[in-house]
């Protein structure tokens, strides 16, 4: 049954796509640790920290197109998911430096001995344990996605407005986190990482076994997605984006399955940026910022929106763009990107994966909506 | 209570859109089996009666019963569908971006909860009810066609097929036939008599010369209340309607 489960949405595009990302998680690694640095083939490290970026990117992408492309809700807000796993999984790096930070102390980190305070709040326990953080970035985006949606979907609030409520929760969070009074690091947010259950993250393997792990939870990602899609669920979410009304009528309780989605993806989202966290080194409030919610979206409409497979481009090409011209020439990057999206709306409606598609089982009213009408 | 027979059973139902009364004391009384077409002019509340019947809007005043118990007004669109009512749009509604197959799989009875549905396998039986539906609605050998492809006739048709697929007791059906050519209008009568011979149907319709072709009980709707109830001779000879709708 489970079997049968994960095959339902399996197609030859993310068959591929599966291939090429472990592919990708094995063989950068490998030509990053086996070969010498002379090597034409060898992969230096930064390029090893850059790919596993990239890959928590991917999952990131591969989570808003499971909302945005299947179920019609664009989150302009999926950043802060993103960035709450991360605060999960930073918390518990925190926690692993122990007595070796700055100031020495076995338990508090270095900020909360700065700012004077005394002992640990409440919700820095258990963080300690490693289990534990990672249930935590898997919950907590999932619970703000559960309760955000609950009401949301509840009070059937779509379209643009649902697109704004999200924008403003991830807005809300990072004016909330940069509060020292929150106890998350405040600006600076959480750094000066040590390592990750017991190994060390400046060392060459940790960084490629952290792309390995990108790699896995990319593929993992994947396959879900395209079971949910290809399920009788999968089905019922793409009716109600085209036409929610009927979908209601023929008797769906479409708030249910609009929440079960958001919230799988959020917990999504979550993962990436546990993954992200350890390989950047640092999480603080700018990861909430609202650019970085659309740009996400972006890489979705760049790749394809509909196509999982298509996100996967998206956020490659783009942050591969991004490294490159903020490096080359810093001042064009937002003109790029803005000229990118442009060009996607106006000339690529269905993305990059489009320009390939084939599949004549698509309407030639081929209606890309990206903020579908409510039905009547 | 008396009308425990009906189907459906509306009494002094009262909607009203910031002062304007949508329906003002509506009474309708639909028995099983029964096919009733339903005429008015713009604006008589043929529509919003609809609403009301299926959840879609909240009657500030008056009674909605289903089978004589189940009281129409407590219960979401949703749960009204899984009662038994299924509804067609003016505007054909249908998943432009699946199938025929698919959109008759997602409206035939069975599990509408997340989780039954995510694992939900394709039975055979469900394959064979489609196909049957299929014939029924003249779409026959288009199982693979995207809905958003077919003509504007085949979408009505397709969607008055979801509605079988939903097995309702009751099918309420508005305006069915607009944008239609004659021969399709004529088909359409003829589908919905083959309907109507299992399951009650509520015709909504402007077209005079298809509500005589159904050849059915007839209401005419006015102001948000019934204005006149009979055969269509019947009803075209009231003076009142003449006045408020014909002989315009």
């Amino acid at each position: 049954m489970i079997a049968r489960f994960f095959l339902a949405g399996f197609d030859r595009r993310v068959a591929l796509a599966l291939i090429a990302v472990l592919a990708i998680g094995t063989v950068v690694p490998l030509l990053n640790l086996m070969l010498p640095a002379s090597h034409v083939l060898h992969v230096p490290d930064y390029m090893v920290a850059l790919i596993g970026k990239y890959l928590t990117f991917a999952l990131l992408a591969l989570s808003v197109d499971l909302v945005w492309g299947y179920c019609g809700i664009l989150s302009l807000g999926h950043g802060a998911f993103f960035a709450l796993g991360g605060y999960a999984m930073g918390m518990h790096l925190m926690r692993e430096i122990g007595p070796r930070g700055v100031y020495g102390h076995p338990v508090l980190p270095d900020f909360m001995v700065f700012l004077n305070w005394k002992e640990l709040p409440w919700y820095w326990h258990g963080f300690d344990q490693f289990w534990f953080a990672a249930l935590m970035v898997v919950l907590a985006p999932g619970l703000l996605a559960f309760a955000l949606g609950w009401f949301a979907f509840r009070s059937r609030v779509t379209g643009v407005y649902l697109s704004i409520i999200t924008q403003a929760m991830t807005f809300a969070l990072m004016l909330a986190f940069f509060r020292n009074d929150m106890g998350f690091g405040g600006n600076n947010g959480l750094t000066d990482f040590k390592d990750l259950l017991g190994f060390n993250l400046q060392a060459a393997t940790t960084r490629a076994g952290l792309l390995a792990a990108s790699s896995l939870a990319l593929a993992l990602g994947l396959l879900l997605a395209s079971a949910i899609v290809g399920s009788r669920l999968g089905k019922v979410l793409v009716a109600l984006r085209d036409a929610e009304g009927r979908a209601r009528f023929l008797g769906y309780p479409v708030e249910r399955y609009k929440l079960f989605v958001f919230t799988i993806s959020a917990a999504m989202a979550g993962v990436a940026g546990a993954l992200y966290v350890p390989q950047v080194g640092i999480i603080n409030p700018g990861e909430f910022s609202p650019a970085n919610s659309i740009e996400a979206v972006i890489w979705v409409a760049l790749g394809g929106r509909g196509t999982l497979v298509g996100p996967l481009i998206g956020a490659g090409l783009v942050n591969y763009l991004k490294t490159y011209l903020t490096a080359a020439m810093p001042d064009a990057w937002l003109f790029a990107l803005g000229g990118l999206f442009i060009l996607v709306t106006l000339a690529l409606p269905r993305g990059v994966l489009g320009l390939f598609d084939r599949d004549a089982r698509r309407p030639r009213t081929a209606a890309v909506d990206p903020i579908p009408k409510a039905a009547e | 209570m008396s009308l425990t027979g009906a189907l459906l059973y509306l009494n002094d139902v009262t909607v009203t859109f910031d002062g304007f009364r949508a329906l003002n004391g509506l009474s309708l009384v639909i028995e099983p089996g029964e096919m009733r077409a339903i005429i008015g002019p713009n604006g008589a509340g043929k529509t919003t009666m609809m609403d009301v019947i299926t959840g879609k809007t909240r009657a500030d005043r008056g009674e909605v019963l289903f089978e004589g118990a189940r009281d129409l007004t407590r219960l979401d669109e949703a749960e009204i569908a899984e009662l038994g009512i299924g509804r067609k749009f003016q505007r054909p509604t249908v998943f432009d971006h699946h199938s025929v197959f698919d959109n008759l799989l997602l409206a035939l009875k069975g599990p509408r909860s997340v989780w039954p549905t995510l694992l939900a396998p394709l039975r055979g039986a469900e394959r064979q009810r489609i196909r049957e539906i299929m014939e029924i609605v003249r779409l026959r050998g288009l199982a693979a066609e995207i809905a958003g492809n077919l003509s504007h006739g085949q979408k009505q048709w397709l969607e008055i097929g979801m509605l079988l697929a939903q097995d309702p007791k009751l099918m309420l059906v508005d305006e069915p036939v607009a944008g239609m050519t004659d021969a399709e209008t004529a088909a359409t009568a003829e589908l919905l008599r083959e309907i109507n011979r299992t399951r009650s149907v509520i015709v909504v319709e402007h077209d005079m010369a298809f509500v005589r072709e159904l050849d059915v009980k007839v209401s005419v709707l006015h102001e948000g209340s019934v204005l006149a109830e009979g055969s269509l001779e019947h009803v075209s000879a009231d003076p009142r309607v003449i006045e408020v709708y014909l002989g315009r």
